[in-house]
């Protein structure tokens, strides 16, 4: 008994300790409107935890990001549409919490550098094979021809 | 004493590579055969040497000696002893020497394997190996030294971060600086080949199986980390695009360029200027991931600046040989004899398409990483790159590669020819097209993606193992001769059917993880929540004791219906050492090849408990994939005509073996 009392009193300890620190998205914040909750979520995939090192705020264990996802939540009770809400906390924190940056002109070389460089590859390429072909087809001449027509009747 | 000793060998090693740099190079410049010679035992003396020095700081964590700083900062008596051993790298001044220690290691055995490597070409690989040693061991030695004590000595550590203390992690940073590092040994082949103005299909003979055992663990180490961030963190994620991660991708991206374009400059004796500028970049984006992981400009630009003394030391490695070997390539690389020509439809060509994807996947990343980084120094401007950017910008650049993968593969050397290939493929494409057909019709409402995703996962599994058939199936013929046949085709023919296959497992497993379910709940003792087709029951919360830890585990066990399954349990642990930082273990369950997987969260106020019970199907392919393109690797290692240190010898045995008999 004493010892099950004990085990009791451990258990409340170390959850007590624990729950300091929050944690990644728990039951209590979740809304009773599926859809609604399920737009929370997509939301919270694309916000990152301010203080945390790119995670979302669906995965953080910050307290900043429990925070973030409850605003969430709320904006989204309140009738905002998915970009409303974004709207909102770019407003309140600036164009940093977004895991996809916008496309502007300060984030034009991020967003096009994977197609540059598959351009520019694939048109080196075909450069490369149109200077080789040409290098490749040279027919013979009449006199080298008819040396080894000469040669091969030997 | 032993851990004065350890810093006085590091010292001499300073000095070896000293030599081991400027004595080799002097050789050839003068071809003079005796200073040449000086760079193998210059080598092993430098390994040695640093092996010493690692030693006595592992005996230091071992003995848990607490007046070496860097042992206060990073261990404590109770931990159990192989973390104190794991210890030793799992901080920045300890792992900085283990980067040295396998760049020296690396360094010794092309000493070793020495009749493999002409001359010329060893000495002046091995120099240029030296001066990488070099550079790292004054770094380590003036900004980031692991033996300076204190005094008075304390009486306890400070501990392991705990989140590091778990074998998962225990094992994750050798696997993968042998990778990263590894690739120093290509690097060094390619600047030698630069110094001497002179290349040939040789060339990529000797580098193919350093770049090869570099790629094995590189893949090993990314794969394992990412399992241990998926059990560790709590959240069943198990790639994140974080920076750290992408640190490690680069390199291994630009490395699986490198050994196919290796592959077509052996057998073609072409895209030479461009496997020695892979070779240079692939290394580069190693030294660039240690900077990123190293210097702590992630954390912000501005912390970076405060204390800039490390980074900035790491960043003046990265621009010397980075750029100095940019230079001498600019310098170098329009002297080397071009190759030769190939038709656009071959092996060759489906090859050099997977060098332009696989290089524009490594900018993807690459500018994803660093974009940030520069926006914020140059401008100002704060923002985030994060994984919707990375899946929608990486995602249209690799698909396609792996569409075409099994195309290229069947493509003919110098002349291919698509029709045929495409005919070879018909049962491949016809299997793949009705199980997916067959999957969509039996999951319909559910999501799309998945079927699809797995099917042209199977359509690539299918697509490699289509090789061996092509090459040995003959209608008609008796089973046993398709059999010995397939047993008797070159390992590294196996190598890349394996390493292609397994591409193809890790993409069944990543596509079905879309029909997965998640379930967070709050429960008492005695509840039952859904884990896809299965149950999970929270039997009982007990408190428990580790060696240097109070944990808090919750047992569940996993229903079919009425039917036990299994149990699982997960933990929260407090360390005594560092008591603001809990950790979560997740409890899982493999059933096949899915996963039951719970993760323990907060107290809540009712007194009930919050968890997270997910159900990934088929999750396991992903790392089984890894795992097996990594065997693929070592087939490929393994075959008798790239093995190390003894390719001509062994050329020698087979001509004796056809002629006389196997007498060897």
């Amino acid at each position: 008994m004493i010892r099950k009392l004990f085990s009791a009193f451990a258990v409340i300890g170390i959850l007590a300790s624990m729950s300091l620190a929050a944690h990644a998205i728990g039951p209590d914040e979740l809304l009773k409107d599926e859809k609604l909750e399920h737009r929370a979520r997509e939301i919270s995939a694309e916000l990152r935890c301010l203080v945390c090192q790119n995670q979302s705020i669906d995965d953080s264990d910050a307290t900043l990001a429990r925070d973030l996802r409850i605003l969430v939540r709320e904006r989204l009770q309140e009738g905002d549409s998915n970009e409303q809400v974004m709207d909102y906390v770019v407003s309140r924190y600036g164009e940093f919490v977004l895991l996809k940056p916008v496309f502007k002109l300060h984030t034009l070389a991020l967003w096009l550098t994977p197609l540059v460089v598959l351009l520019l590859g694939a048109f080196g390429l075909y450069r490369m094979a149109k200077r080789r072909k040409q290098q490749t087809v040279q027919p013979l001449s009449k006199e080298e021809q008819a040396a080894l027509d000469a040669l091969l009747k030997k | 004493m032993f851990v004065e000793a350890g810093h006085y060998a590091l010292a001499l090693a300073l000095g070896v590579s000293v030599i081991q740099t400027i004595v080799p190079i002097w050789g050839t410049r003068t071809s003079d055969h005796d200073l040449m010679a000086v760079a193998v035992p210059a080598a092993i003396v430098t390994f040695l040497c640093i092996g010493f020095a690692y030693l006595a700081l592992t005996y230091a964590y071992v003995a848990s000696d607490f007046s070496v700083l860097n042992v206060i900062e990073n261990s404590h008596s109770l931990k159990p002893l192989v973390y104190k051993m794991s210890g030793v790298w799992a901080n920045h001044e300890g792992s900085m020497l283990l980067w040295v220690l396998i760049l020296a290691l690396f360094g010794a055995m092309v000493a070793v394997a020495r009749k493999s490597v002409p001359e010329r070409l060893r000495a002046n690989t091995l120099a240029v190996q030296g001066a990488v040693t070099f550079a790292f061991l004054i770094f380590i030695l003036t900004v980031s030294n692991p033996f300076i004590r204190v005094m008075p000595p304390v009486a306890e550590g400070q501990g392991l971060n705990p989140i590091l203390q778990d074998p998962g992690l225990a094992i994750h940073p050798p696997l993968l600086y042998l990778g990263y590092v590894g690739f120093s040994i290509s690097f060094a082949f390619a600047i030698a080949a630069l110094i001497d103005g002179k290349i040939d299909a040789a060339w990529a003979r000797i580098v193919r199986p350093w770049t090869l055992s570099a790629w094995i663990f590189l893949t090993l180490g990314i794969a394992m980390g990412s399992y241990w961030a998926y059990y560790e963190l709590g959240w069943g994620g198990w790639w994140f695009w974080d920076p750290v991660e992408n640190a490690s991708l680069m390199p291994w991206l630009s490395g699986t360029a490198l050994i196919h374009s290796t592959v077509v400059m052996e057998r073609r004796d072409s895209l030479k200027v461009w496997t020695i500028l892979l070779a240079i970049l692939t290394f580069s984006l190693s030294l660039l991931g240690t900077f990123i992981v190293r210097s702590g400009i992630l954390t912000s630009v501005h912390s970076f600046a405060v204390d800039p003394k490390r980074g900035v030391f790491i960043l003046g490695i990265l621009i010397l040989f980075i750029g100095g070997s940019l230079a001498l390539f600019a310098w170098r690389a329009p002297m080397l004899k071009k190759g030769g020509i190939f038709a656009p439809i071959s092996r060759e060509g489906g090859l050099v398409i997977n060098n332009l994807f696989l290089a524009a996947a490594c900018a993807t990343v690459f500018i994803g990483t660093l974009y940030p980084l520069a926006l914020e120094a140059l401008t100002g401007d704060k923002i985030s790159v994060g994984a919707p950017f990375f899946n929608m910008t990486f995602l249209p650049i690799i698909i396609p590669l792996l569409a075409f993968l099994p195309m290229g593969q069947t493509l003919a050397w110098k002349r291919g020819d698509i029709a045929a290939a495409a005919k070879r493929l018909m049962f491949v494409y016809a299997i793949a097209i009705v199980v997916t057909v067959i999957m969509l019709s039996l999951t319909s409402g559910g999501p799309v993606m998945a079927p699809i995703g797995v099917g042209f996962g199977l359509y690539l599994v299918l697509g490699s193992i289509n090789e061996i058939f092509t090459r040995c199936w003959k209608s008609g013929q008796n089973i046993k001769v398709f059999f010995s046949k397939a047993l008797g085709l070159p390992l590294s023919t196996w190598g890349t059917v394996l390493a292609h296959a397994g591409v193809g497992l890790s993409v069944m497993g990543v596509a079905a993880t879309i029909w997965g379910t998640e379930t967070i709940a709050s429960v008492r003792e005695g509840e039952m929540v859904n884990a896809g087709p299965y149950q999970a029951k929270l039997e009982r919360v007990v408190p428990r004791k580790g060696p240097d830890y109070n944990e808090m585990a919750a047992i569940f066990t996993i229903m079919d219906g009425d039917k036990v399954v299994g149990t699982t349990e997960t933990m929260k642990r407090i360390f005594v050492s560092r008591q603001s930082m809990p950790t979560t273990e997740a409890g899982i369950l493999t059933k096949g090849l899915s996963q039951i997987y719970v993760s323990l969260g907060e107290l809540q106020e009712n007194g009930s408990i919050g968890i997270r019970v997910y159900y990934k199907p088929l999750v396991t392919l992903i790392w089984i994939g890894s795992l097996i393109m990594a065997l693929g690797g070592f087939f490929s290692l393994a075959d008798r005509r790239y093995r190390v240190g003894a390719p001509k010898r062994s050329r020698n045995a087979l001509e004796i073996g056809a002629t006389a008999g196997a007498q060897t």
